[in-house]
């Protein structure tokens, strides 16, 4: 096999202690949004009612096979299989539907109660390009994380750059797909503070395993000022060294795809990089955030997550990875 | 009643002593290599079901790598662009090189012996598609081991799928595999609709029918309008891929979701094709088991209608987090829980048969798969009841909820009934059973194993983890369900290798020594050879076997319908449709070469086409019509031989045209399946129409061209009419040799062509491009899809010439003949159709 192994890609153990032991971060029985929590009671009744009729199905079956004969020749009957077959599951379905359609319901009017979408996200092959706006009407472009109000409603326009993608994340909320030529508009509402994890849920190709994402709940002042922070230009580089990294970054053609606002870097193909030291992960929750993280990336990216489509750069002199790899980190 | 005293039999007096040699003689298999040209069912049957198995195994070690792959996180036994070509070829080859053919196999194999026909009739065709689909099929799945296969998912989502984000050529090998699958798909169907209805022995009436051919008859029904969907998807996708029509781009007014509609029109379906059938075979080895009729046999019958039924009003719970409307949502909701109900009255019919066991239920390897099916199915179908709501769907979708869901539908609901089946059936091809104390053990690993692997699926799906990843990080909690799903897949592994060493070491070809091991009712237990039954039974029952006594013996000694075999060839009885009185014999074709080569020649001509070595595939398509034509010769034999008698005073003809001829049954099922096709084109047509009205003419695309050419082009059309009309008078007396009747055949097939031919130049000269936008692209699709049928009806008027030249066309021995008229007829309807439809439509809405 021709293919080259990639290196470990690896969440940071010490992004899984701020999760709180992580296990349960992309779950959808722990959830922590409006439309997940509906959903979970959904499914406990739900599966509540199918798993009783697993049993009574096997309780026939038992007693068909090793009932007495009077047991059996009740069983045997042609009004057993309308009773079970038909007017069982008639019965059972309407119900079940019926509150189904009810949860539907609510999540619709949670919907129309958040009003038009405050937040952008275009799926790309193979991470998520988040677009805010903010209270002014301003656009603030990030990447690869979603930052949410807490108790607030927020409606997420979901659009496609490429391929079909499909946005879910499971404590929030169930999944909407992206596609081509459309737009979806999901609701979601976070009443918990903290972190969780959201992926890709539809197969986009290449790195589909590797199109992962953070969302970020924040009381609403620590969010209005995140919000403002993100929105302003990037910080110039203080030290010697950041400023050594900025000018690789530029010799390097780095902002052909990138952009870090406030300079001349204005590609719009890569994330936003204006404030990507800040963000949780690198390459869609593929990589801790660090300064080693982004060196290993510029290097070595195609085994770190093959096919994505950011070339590696190795042609550097010494020290110029480690510089520009800090001036990156220092992008708060 | 006494056995002997009611008992009137059509050929009481003891048969001459050479009548078994001469069926011996006329139907044996041919040996060594040229086995490859036989064609009676049990031979090419056989064949059919070891290449699905074949199937079956190695995707199944796909199956196994992709676990090894997940047990650990982040684990480097595969990379990706690996893992995604795996989960592709896997997914695609247990659905379409598996689980169809495995069970059109067991169609040709056991559907004869159940109906004691002497072979299905159209046995060539079944060993075309059979050969068609193994030389396909082995390509396809080679593909993996030189990196050449697909990795777009089974289902292929375009854009993924389309050049632009799947160069190469892996994914045209994809539609390739398709292809063969849905010719052989397309040739089951009419060969078991058409057996099925017109070949069951005198006497069973449908309501008599064994509950494995009505789910037969059903399965082909559904392959007949659900198919036709699938097939275009494949069209229009490869020609976008090859020539850029934008059928599924967004940015030209395609859409993706087009794909979408049509495949799951075809996908959803494609489960109750696989689950049908499994399910009938379940409904015959309980009553054997229970040695007691099966109760609610017509109920069962209205359940396996309804499933079909249901099955087309459900595609879009495929669909629901694309974000349709909430009223589709609703609606599909509704119809996807519906659907549970008949497989409600399925599962209750067999717990009461069960029930209704005389002293008890028998347990055997074949009745712990059934059991083990029962338990597994109930779990998948209710499963499907959580994910058919749709606010469970937004969570559960494209995780491994649905994952762990569809596993145990299909192989609760198809490959567990299909060990039974092993294990019940298998003395129909060999002289030893499988032995039932392996069996045992055979069962509970691979029942074991397959819930130790998929129960925990459900809470891995459930705590986020998505389909088709090839790595996932540690600590999501999902390490520990991932590891044990592993070894669950290799405990069930090891319970199919068990299976095959045990088969290798059994399996003998041949004959059954034990006649009927189970005391089984029907028809295929009763004592068989090449040739099938000795003579065809009369039958009064749903289950001969146990209510007519003396009928083994009696159908044995001959003493039953054609005893011997009268025309000097192969045959069978043809009955009616719904009560199965004797109507004709059907003389059918022996073993060939014809369609072999045919086959090779298909299967090399896609194959080089998806290589794009476009001359080489142009000569093997020649040389394919070639080996067709060389194959069809032969048939349509005429009515030479004088009307035989086959007992009981019945005297039948031995040659057949007109609506009670199986060429007519068959070419009827055609052009159903035809225009299925077409309406899933309409409806794309319509529904691109609906998504990006800016690109229809008049406004978005140059101006459709003057009323005038429609109206003349229909004039063409209706001129080809009258020409038929003429023709079908101008046919010669029988033994006379006079061709103005087919060649006016040929000038009506060319005046169909013209006018499929002047639609292309008319909208060409508009200005319109097929590349332009989706409008251009589906304007010029409705005359392929025209020119298609012209084309077929232009080389079937071509071969009536060259029969009729010869002598062999005539008022009386004219199938030939009707066949091309009839095809010629429905290829009229069709371009008018389309002929409103680009013409009318626009100017309607416009």
């Amino acid at each position: 096999m021709s293919h080259s192994r990639p290196t470990t890609p690896m969440v940071p153990s010490l992004l899984g202690l701020a999760l709180g032991g992580c296990e349960g971060v992309q779950s959808a029985l722990s959830a922590s949004g409006d439309e997940a929590h509906d959903i979970r009671l959904l499914l406990w009744i739900a599966g509540a009612v199918c798993a009783a009729t697993l049993v009574l199905v096997l309780v026939f079956g038992i007693l068909a096979f090793n009932g007495s004969a009077r047991v059996r020749a009740w069983i045997a009957r042609d009004q057993l299989i309308v009773s079970g077959g038909l007017v069982l599951p008639v019965v059972v379905l309407s119900g079940l539907l019926a509150y189904a359609l009810l949860v539907l319901q609510a999540g619709a009017a949670r919907s129309a109660f958040a009003g038009e979408p405050s937040v952008t996200i275009i799926g790309k092959r193979w991470w998520w390009k988040v677009i805010y706006r903010d209270s002014e009407g301003r656009e603030v472009v990030s990447a690869n994380e979603l930052r949410l109000p807490l108790g607030q409603p927020i409606s997420l326009r979901l659009i496609t750059d490429d391929v079909i993608h499909s946005f879910w994340a499971p404590k929030l909320a169930g999944k909407l797909d992206m596609i081509p030529g459309r737009t979806n508009v999901l609701t979601v509402q976070s009443n918990e503070v903290g972190v969780s994890r959201g992926q890709c849920a539809e197969y986009c190709g290449g790195a589909h395993a590797l199109m992962a994402f953070y969302v970020v709940t924040l009381p609403e002042e620590e969010y209005q000022a995140w919000l403002a922070r993100e929105a302003s230009k990037a910080l110039p580089p203080a030290t010697e060294a950041e400023k050594r990294g900025h000018a690789v970054f530029v010799e390097s053609g780095c902002g052909a795809c990138h952009t870090i606002r406030g300079t001349e870097a204005r590609g719009t193909i890569g994330p936003d990089l204006t404030h990507v030291g800040s963000r949780m992960s690198l390459a869609a929750a593929t990589l801790p955030n660090d300064a080693n993280s982004f060196a290993r990336w510029i290097t070595d990216n195609q085994h770190i997550k093959p096919e994505n489509l950011m070339p590696p750069f190795r042609h550097f002199k010494a020290g110029e990875l480690d510089t520009l790899a800090n001036y990156l980190d220092s992008l708060k | 009643m006494t056995a002997s005293s009611d008992r009137r039999l059509p050929n009481p007096t003891p048969r001459p002593d050479d009548e078994r040699d001469q069926l011996e003689r006329i139907w044996s298999t041919p040996k060594g290599w040229r086995i490859l040209s036989a064609v009676n069912n049990t031979a090419v049957g056989v064949a059919y079901i070891g290449g699905a198995f074949l199937f079956f195994l190695m995707a199944g070690v796909l199956a196994l790598v992709m676990r090894t792959q997940l047990s650990v996180p982040e684990n480097q036994f595969l990379d990706q662009d690996l893992y995604n070509q795996i989960f592709t070829v896997h997914g695609t080859t247990m659905m379409f090189l598996f689980a169809v053919p495995a069970i059109e196999a067991l169609g040709v194999l056991l559907l004869p012996q159940m109906l004691a026909a002497r072979d299905l009739p159209f046995p060539r065709l079944s060993a075309f598609a059979i050969w068609a689909y193994m030389i396909g099929g082995l390509v396809f799945f080679s593909t993996i081991f030189y990196d050449l296969a697909p990795k777009g998912g089974w289902f292929m989502y375009p854009p993924l799928t389309l050049t632009e984000y799947s160069p190469g050529h892996n994914a045209d090998f994809w539609l390739l595999g398709i292809g063969f699958i849905e010719i052989s798909a397309i040739a089951g169907a009419v060969e078991i609709v058409v057996g099925t209805l017109k070949t069951r022995p005198p006497g069973m009436s449908l309501a008599r029918m064994p509950i494995f051919a009505w789910s037969m008859l059903i399965f082909a029904g559904m392959i007949m309008f659900a198919f036709p969907a699938v097939i275009l998807a494949t069209m229009l996708l490869e020609i976008e891929r090859s020539f850029g029509w934008p059928f599924f781009t967004a940015a030209k007014g395609g859409d993706p979701l087009l794909w979408q509609h049509l495949f799951w029109f075809f996908g959803h379906p494609e489960v109750y094709i696989i689950f049908l059938p499994a399910a009938g075979l379940v409904s015959m080895i309980v009553p054997t088991m229970a040695r007691h009729r099966l109760v609610g046999y017509n109920l069962i019958v209205v359940a396996l209608i309804a499933t079909g039924f249901f099955s087309f009003g459900l595609w879009v719970h495929h669909m629901f987090t694309t974000g349709i409307p909430a009223l589709s949502l609703g609606f599909f909701s509704a119809a996807s829980m519906a659907v549970a109900i008949p497989s409600g009255i399925q599962v209750f019919s067999w717990i009461a048969t069960m029930a209704a066991a005389r002293e008890r239920f028998r347990i055997t390897t074949a009745s712990l798969f059934v059991l083990g099916f029962l338990f597994i199915f109930t779990i998948g179908g209710l499963t499907g009841v959580l994910v058919a709501l749709v606010p469970l769907d937004f969570q559960l979708h494209d995780s491994y909820f649905v994952v762990a869901h569809f596993h145990y539908v299909l192989v609760g609901g198809m490959v567990f009934p299909l060990f039974a089946t092993f294990y019940y059936w298998i003395t129909m091809v060999s002289r030893n059973q499988l032995s039932e104390r392996v069996g045992r053990w055979v069962f509970w690993l691979m029942f074991l194993g397959f819930n130790i692997a998929f129960l925990p699926m459900h809470w891995t799906g459930l705590s986020g983890m998505p389909r088709r990843i090839w790595t996932y990080p540690p600590s999501l909690g999902w390490d520990g369900l991932n590891m044990i799903s592993t070894v669950g897949a290799f405990i069930l592994a090891a319970g199919v290798l068990l299976f095959v060493v045990d088969l290798l070491r059994r399996f003998r070809p041949g004959q059954r020594e034990n006649e009927n091991p189970w005391g089984a009712g029907t028809l295929e237990w009763l004592p068989a050879d090449v040739y099938s039954t000795r003579s065809i039974p009369r039958v009064s029952s749903r289950e001969p076997l146990w209510d007519q006594p003396g009928l083994a013996e009696d159908v044995e000694a001959g003493h039953y319908y054609l005893p011997n075999a009268p025309t000097g060839g192969r045959e069978t009885i043809v009955t009616s449709p719904v009560e199965a009185e004797p109507e004709y014999i059907i003389r059918m074709p022996g073993n060939g070469w014809g369609h072999v080569w045919a086959a090779i020649f298909t299967a090399a001509c896609f194959l080089l086409l998806t290589v794009k070595v476009v001359v080489p595939a142009l000569i093997c398509a020649l040389l394919a019509i070639a080996s067709c034509i060389a194959w069809a010769w032969q048939l349509d034999h005429g009515p030479g031989k004088e009307p035989v008698e086959i007992g009981g005073g019945i005297k039948l003809p031995t040659y057949m045209s007109g609506p009670s001829s199986h060429s007519w049954w068959a070419m009827s099922v055609l052009i159903l399946v035809a225009a299925s096709l077409y309406v899933a084109f309409a409806f794309s047509y319509l529904y691109l129409w609906l998504v990006s009205p800016q690109v229809w003419a008049p406004h978005g695309s140059p101006p459709l061209p003057t009323p005038s050419w429609a109206i003349g082009t229909a004039l063409l059309l209706a001129l080809g009419t009258a020409i038929i009309v003429v023709a079908n008078r101008l046919l010669p007396a029988p033994g006379r040799r006079d061709i103005r009747g087919v060649l006016l055949l040929f000038l009506a097939a060319a005046c169909l062509a013209a006018a499929g031919l002047v639609e292309l130049f008319v909208h060409w000269n508009s200005g319109l491009r097929p590349t332009a936008n989706a409008y251009g692209a589906m304007v010029y699709m409705a005359s392929a899809l025209n020119l298609q049928v012209a084309f077929a009806v232009l080389i079937m008027a071509g071969f009536t010439v060259a029969r009729a030249f010869v002598g062999r066309v005539d008022r009386e021995r004219r199938v030939t003949f009707d066949n091309t008229l009839m095809l010629f007829v429905y290829g009229v309807a069709q371009t008018l159709l389309g002929l409103i439809l680009v013409h009318g439509f626009p100017r309607a809405v416009g």
